[in-house]
């Protein structure tokens, strides 16, 4: 490390000798300046050299490492959006590596030369015309293959979707579940405290006596899963990157986010022929010093695994008795037989 | 004695009225207190550069993280003290305030005064024929404003809590709570305070240069004739008026949220183990309220540039700008577009998705004139004789730079493919190449065209040549890689990606991208000393150093406030007479009349020559009512 900076301040302090002797033998030597002595010529050949260098390098490159930086999809709308962004893609380095040889060609062919006479060329408005269109065209297009997109992204949700709750806070991501009842129950943030860190409002709503927190992010593969999304403090933002998801949780407002999972944990071990793979919930929004630690497992299974699973979870109001006292009296029979404090439903007390 | 006393006092009276005639003061009034806007500008252009010296150097600390983790930088104890941990990292938070600062000071600081602030200042009068602004108190104000927002800004660096670090778009509920952020502490109050100032420092340089471009042109500069240069800070200024208000407004209620109890933006928070009592405000509010000005300081920052290089390719391709009516039309729907984009930023805070369909389509369409002013670039270009002096290189370096930047718009203006890229490396190596890169391009293009003009000496071009291809190739190895890296799904404002297994490898990529940020850093030195050691060694400048047409090299070497000796020059002709068939020389002044031209003016020109010729001998430029 100190080699890098030791060799970055001396690289420094040799520049700067070499401009102080370049600049003063300059401002002795020089005559008259013409414009277009052999600095012109070595300018112009550099910049076509850097264009060559430069597009050659970035095709090398992008062909090279393929693999490196494309993150394998795994959800429906994402095989959508990365076609998309593929065809973007496809115009946009079409488009910008023609204008940029283009360019870098005209600056070298048209270099100074002493007694060419520059073209008096002030307009022209069909070429203008068409170079207006071309784009607008495009756009036209990208738009329009965008916001179809975008709507399917957006629409509402079906009933059959698996709610699943995902909270945010620094720095750490918590997960409720509807439970059996397949309603997420009510919360009022007044409620939170360190055990009830969902904010469970135990007195006024039954849905919440059955759901149950998960210390993993479990998703049934290819049924559509909605994320109900909310922050504690401060904002943060649900990403997963496999699935093409990014979704801020903001305090006070819930948002949402469905999709459709393409692909097991297993069936993506395999197909990146990584025994360890695991897909991840990262936080997208900074959010403090914890930003870069907001890890969260994330795991989606066959869709037999995923009820097997989630019926061994056990209520959160089963795991937190105490706060059985919160749960009003009319309630308690039914909160104890849905938590499954009372297995089989035979009342205690 | 006492006849010598009555002698000498007369004598001294006379002198203070022979100087105030000339504006020229003692060493405060002249260098300090200045109101001539040739020294404001070369004031903000000074700041600039500290600022932008200090915001590079915090990029290539934070840098230093990302691309070496395991190295240790106990090396920066001395200069950065408790943010250096006892194992010799960085500290976490700190890191924030770095970033934090970086974005603030270089989007305000150094692009929005150091680039407007500096050339609308300098061009603005010369170049449309005026001996000062408006009001040259104002001006004077308007830097003291900044100078102030300035020290403000650089004192919450030395705070024990650091300084703001929730980003420089300080979303709350983050920049909101100290809870939740040291720098929300006191280090937000003085960047909230230092804002204020800034905008009001804007604001009053804004009314000056869109006041003096309307009524200040010298005789026969009709808008039409005026240089894109004049256009896009006229452009901008008006942008600035109406944006930085609503920054203001954002601003003042993060105050009140934070300081007085209010709820604008917060709501349903607990934190550190208590509820807050804040209901019924909104985040959203705010990123509303602050991409309302986001995005067109976007383009406070680039029209400017593109301004100035339009000038500067114009004169050295000795070519007029091809197309000049496009081009000051799609400054003007650029400049439109920029206020009904913005939510563009917000695709997934939770926004209406309908809101996000409506600004991916209004965002498509600003590619639209954007895609036109580069067709226009390269046209001009093309069949010049092409000079290719440190302003051209850097000229053509922006046009590049905003053509490999914008393009990557495409991905982050279409909401459904912005979903995957938002808040990753993509975004940012697009903003700094298109926004960054691309205007820092422009200022220092500006630069070393007008250095003579500034300072009367010329600065060395082999110089300019090697900080050029140092900083050309230097940005793009820096934030090129940051697409492979963005596309791969890193997020942007980590510490560090070691705790996931999806954003891993890429070390090498960011190690490149580190070493390359020392490297442009370190060469931006070469541009320091040149600028120095030009001020005051450098060959003094011919009168007229690039053969070009426009106003202010008709002004004497070292210009005196008041700009010009005698009569304002009348203008006659456009700002892109280069190359013009049958003239003598490859660029016509537009000092110039017609009538002495008749060799190369077209025909409609030749009815100039009779306005010209009519009323009796007396120059007449522009037909009556005027």
């Amino acid at each position: 490390m100190s080699v890098v900076i030791g060799l970055g301040v001396l690289l420094v302090i040799v520049i700067l000798y070499m401009i102080f002797r370049v600049g003063t033998l300059v401002s002795v030597m020089r005559g008259p300046e013409k414009p277009g002595g052999t600095a012109n010529q070595i300018n112009a050949l550099l910049l076509l050299l850097f264009m060559l260098v430069g597009l050659g390098g970035f095709f090398w490159y992008s062909y090279a490492h393929y693999k490196r930086f494309i993150i394998p999809v795994a959800s429906e709308h994402g095989i959508i959006t990365d076609h998309l962004f593929w065809i973007t893609m496809v115009v946009c380095v079409a488009a910008s590596s023609v204008i940029f040889a283009v360019m870098f060609w005209i600056t070298f062919r048209y270099q100074y030369k002493e007694g060419r006479k520059a073209k008096f060329l002030v307009d022209n408005h069909v070429l203008e015309l068409i170079w207006t269109g071309i784009p607008a065209v495009v756009m036209a297009l990208l738009i329009f293959k965008g916001l179809e997109t975008w709507n399917a992204i957006t629409d509402p949700a079906t009933k059959e979707a698996e709610v699943i709750e995902v909270v945010a806070q620094q720095f750490f991501w918590t997960v409720r579940y509807p439970g059996k009842d397949k309603q997420l129950g009510k919360f009022d943030f007044r409620l939170i405290d360190a055990t009830n860190e969902f904010g469970l409002n135990l007195a006024d709503d039954p849905n919440t006596y059955d759901d149950f927190k998960a210390p993993e992010l479990h998703l049934p593969k290819g049924r559509e899963v909605l994320l109900k999304i909310r922050a504690k403090d401060v904002l943060h933002s649900v990403y997963l990157p496999h699935f093409r998801v990014k979704m801020d949780a903001v305090p006070g407002m819930s948002t949402h986010f469905k999709f459709i999972p393409t692909k097991s944990t297993a069936d993506m071990r395999k197909e990146t022929n990584n025994p360890n793979f695991n897909y991840e919930l990262a936080c997208a929004e900074i959010c403090g010093k914890g930003h870069f630690s907001m890890r969260f497992l994330v795991v989606v299974d066959e869709p037999a695994e995923y009820e097997a699973w989630k019926s061994q979870q056990e209520s959160w109001l089963k795991q937190n008795p105490d706060y059985r006292k919160y749960v009003p009296e009319k309630y308690k029979e039914m909160a104890d037989i849905k938590s499954g404090i009372t297995p089989g439903g035979v009342a205690v007390n | 004695m006492a006849t010598a006393d009555i002698h000498i006092h007369p004598v001294t009276h006379h002198e203070e009225e022979h100087e105030h005639e000339h504006h020229e003061g003692n060493f405060w009034t002249t260098y300090i207190f200045s109101q001539d806007h040739k020294t404001i500008a070369k004031q903000f252009l000074i700041t600039g550069m500290f600022w932008a010296l200090l915001g590079g150097t915090m990029s290539v600390i934070f840098r230093l993280q990302l691309g070496f983790p395991e190295a240790s930088l106990e090396f920066l104890r001395p200069v950065i003290g408790g943010w250096i941990t006892p194992e010799g990292k960085l500290d976490t938070e700190f890191y924030l305030s770095l970033v934090t600062m970086h974005g603030t000071i270089m989007v305000f600081f150094v692009l929005t005064a150091g680039l407007s602030g500096t050339f609308s200042n300098f061009l603005i009068p010369l170049q449309v024929g005026a001996r000062d602004m408006a009001s040259g108190f104002m001006n004077m104000l308007s830097y003291w404003f900044f100078f102030l927002s300035s020290v403000v800004m650089f004192a919450s660096l030395f705070l024990s809590t650091g300084p703001a670090s929730g980003g420089w778009t300080i979303y709350p509920p983050l920049s909101a709570l100290p809870q939740a952020i040291e720098g929300s502490g006191l280090g937000m109050t003085l960047w909230l305070i230092s804002m204020a100032l800034f905008i009001v420092s804007t604001l009053l340089g804004g009314v000056n240069y869109v006041t003096t471009i309307i009524n200040l042109r010298t005789q026969g500069m009709s808008f039409t004739k005026m240089p894109l240069t004049i256009w896009a800070f006229f452009f901008t200024a008006i942008i600035g008026l109406l944006s930085f208000p609503v920054l203001f407004g954002a601003a003042l209620l993060l105050i009140f949220d934070r300081s007085m109890g209010t709820s604008f933006f917060l709501s349903d928070i607990y934190i550190a183990g208590e509820a807050l009592s804040n209901v019924g405000g909104s985040p959203i509010l705010f990123q509303h309220l602050f991409w309302f000005l986001g995005h067109p300081e976007v383009y406070i920052v680039l029209l400017p540039a593109l301004g100035i290089t339009s000038e500067i390719i114009a004169t050295n391709s000795r070519k007029p700008i091809f197309g000049y009516k496009a081009m000051v039309g799609s400054m003007l729907f650029i400049a439109i577009l920029s206020f009904i984009v913005w939510a563009h930023h917000m695709f997934v805070t939770g926004m209406n998705p309908f809101l996000g369909s409506i600004f991916t389509i209004l965002t498509l369409i600003i590619a639209v004139p954007s895609a036109v002013k580069i067709f226009n670039y390269v046209t001009t270009l093309w069949g010049g004789n092409l000079r290719f002096t440190p302003a051209m290189l850097f000229s053509i370096g922006l046009v590049s730079f905003f053509l490999t930047g914008g393009i990557t718009g495409l991905f982050l203006g279409n909401s459904a493919v912005d979903i995957q890229l938002h808040d990753t490396y993509f975004v940012v190596a697009h903003f700094h190449l298109v926004m960054g890169s691309a205007s820092f391009f422009g200022m220092i293009a500006g630069v070393y065209h007008w250095f003579p003009k500034m300072f009367g000496r010329m600065m060395s071009s082999k110089l300019g040549y090697v900080h050029f291809w140092f900083t050309f190739v230097g940005v793009y190895m820096v934030f090129f890689p940051m697409h492979y890296i963005g596309i791969a799904g890193f997020p942007r404002r980590y510490y560090s990606w070691t705790n996931f297994e999806s954003f891993g490898g890429f070390q090498d990529l960011n190690m490149l991208v580190s070493i390359s940020a020392i490297i442009t850093l370190s060469a931006q030195f070469i541009f320091l000393f040149n600028f120095i050691y030009s001020i005051f060694r450098g060959k003094l400048a011919p009168a007229n150093p690039w053969d070009s047409t426009t106003l202010e090299w008709t002004t004497p070497r070292f210009p005196k406030h008041g700009n010009w000796v005698g009569e304002i020059p009348t203008v006659y002709r456009w700002a892109y007479d280069y190359s013009k068939p049958g003239a003598k020389d490859d660029f016509i002044p537009q000092t110039v009349p017609f009538s002495e031209t008749p060799e190369s003016n077209l025909p409609h020109e030749n009815e100039h020559v009779k306005l010209e010729m009519g009323n009796g001998g007396a120059i007449v430029v522009e037909p009556k009512g005027h």
